[in-house]
């Protein structure tokens, strides 16, 4: 009993220090870890596997630096896919100080694919005012990038010759952190029918997939866990999939001291009803 | 080198937040203004390079632009509210906000949100399978939660009851939320903690 009430009192800094060690262990030792593809993950690899060799995708970059662990990891993997099937990413970014996470990462997979700037992709950069941005692509994406993010003219690249709004874009991606995702669903998907998949923030992710079971989704990847899953089947494992097993021990050490907590609670109680009692 | 000297920043700011673990520290102050303020200086910049000069300044002085004058007035116009003699002004910028948020809003939600969810709720419960059971799950979760939010009759009997069962409805989602969120936070701590292990201490390969 009294172990209990010992740890019901146990100072929160050890429990920090049990946490790190959980994470940095496995990190280090790095143990086999399956990663297991669930539906909505698996869902939007296929569609992008299925798209016509030329096809466009809009990412949407709506995500900062407080989320790049879990967004910036599935943006790689989805990059590496679309340039392997030759598929051609449009970048936009609705959060600013994501803009520079998003140019990062189209740049070191562009590089190791050896894309072309113009030709296999481009970076619209960041325009403010989302939900008036999100309704105008539907007319002309022209009417709020007249140029990409190095205010170059959009009809200098190839790329854009035959993209004026979303019937020109085949998927639409969108990496979320807040409640942009809404916006692209209420406007994009329910005015203009396009195809979206989403990645959110684990945080985001339960609020989701209901948009998911009515289809207004193609698919949607969730936190680390759904990036894990899409390096894995990209087939590239990176620091998602490196960072599973330190994210499952970590969950079964919190399920552990959540139950312990609860444990010495009811202990407490009972000890106190009985003294009550007396 | 300038990669260098930047990975050292970045642990050592690192280091510096985590420090708070311990105990509120001047170290965690120190990186906590300094994020603050280089996150500001960094969105004036941006918003300045990127929208204000590329977006109103050039058109206007080097096309000839000069309908831009008139959005910008309104933009203008909403920093009156600093000023109490003229505050009155802002208005007009936030009744356009205001009118064009709600007449998106209303249209967007119905189109967007309302019908297809109203449709995605009309499932079919023939057969005896796994994937009715689904289907009746989900109309009874949204049907159970409905009457838990329905407050025009006082909940006793029917309501009672179907009111109980959507509050464990809404109970289980608040759970998954959770759960996610400590996913999320743990996500965050691998990746700080593989930044340091892998380009600060190069232990990782």
């Amino acid at each position: 009993m009294n172990i209990f009430l010992k740890l019901s009192k146990v100072d929160r800094r050890f429990i920090y220090i049990f946490i790190a060690l959980v994470v940095i262990l496995p990190l280090i030792l790095k143990p086999k870890f399956p990663v297991v593809p669930t539906k909505p993950v698996q869902d939007v690899y296929d569609y992008v596997e299925n798209l016509p060799e030329g096809s466009k995708v809009m990412i949407s970059i709506d995500y900062d630096a407080a989320s790049m662990p879990e967004q910036q990891p599935f943006l790689e993997a989805l990059l590496r896919q679309l340039f392997r099937n030759k598929l051609k990413p449009i970048l936009v970014v609705q959060w600013q100080l994501g803009a520079p996470l998003g140019t990062t990462a189209l740049e070191k997979i562009a590089r190791e694919t050896q894309a072309i700037y113009g030709v296999d992709y481009i970076n619209l950069g960041y325009r403010p005012g989302y939900v008036a941005q999100i309704v105008g692509i539907g007319k002309e994406i022209r009417d709020y990038f007249k140029t990409d993010y190095r205010n170059i003219p959009l009809d200098s690249f190839p790329i854009m010759k035959n993209v004026h709004n979303y019937n020109d874009i085949d998927l639409l991606v969108g990496l979320e952190a807040g409640a942009t995702y809404l916006v692209w669903i209420e406007y994009a998907g329910g005015r203009f029918k396009q195809k979206i998949a989403l990645a959110l923030n684990a945080v985001s992710a339960p609020d989701a997939y209901y948009f998911y079971q009515s289809k207004q989704i193609i698919g949607l990847v969730g936190g680390m866990k759904g990036a894990a899953e899409y390096e894995a089947l990209v087939g590239k494992p990176d620091l998602a999939v490196a960072g599973m097993a330190s994210q499952s021990y970590s969950h079964l050490v919190i399920i552990i001291f959540i139950i312990l907590g609860n444990i010495a609670y009811f202990v407490e109680k009972s000890r106190k009803a009985k003294e009550g009692g007396k | 080198m300038g990669t260098t000297i930047g990975i050292w920043i970045a642990a050592g700011l690192t280091l510096f937040i985590y420090s708070f673990l311990y105990k509120d520290n001047p170290f965690y102050k120190f990186a906590e203004h300094l994020y603050v303020g280089i996150t500001a200086g960094y969105w004036l910049i941006y918003t300045w390079a990127y929208v204000i000069q590329p977006m109103l300044l050039d058109p206007i002085i080097k096309n000839k632009e000069f309908i831009l004058i008139i959005p910008a007035f309104f933009g203008i116009i909403m920093l009156t509210r600093w000023f109490p003699n003229i505050a009155w002004l802002s208005r007009w910028s936030i009744a356009f906000t205001v009118g064009m948020g709600a007449g998106l809003g209303v249209t967007g939600a119905i189109q967007g949100f309302i019908l297809p969810q109203v449709q995605a709720t009309l499932i079919p419960l023939s057969g005896f399978n796994f994937e009715t059971f689904n289907n009746l799950l989900i109309i009874f979760g949204v049907l159970t939660t409905l009457i838990y939010f329905y407050f025009s009759k006082e909940q006793k009997g029917v309501l009672k009851y179907g009111s109980k069962i959507g509050i464990t409805f809404i109970m289980i989602a608040f759970g998954a939320s959770f759960g996610y969120t400590v996913m999320a936070r743990i996500s965050l701590l691998i990746g700080r903690i593989y930044f340091l292990l892998s380009d600060w201490l190069k232990i990782l390969k």
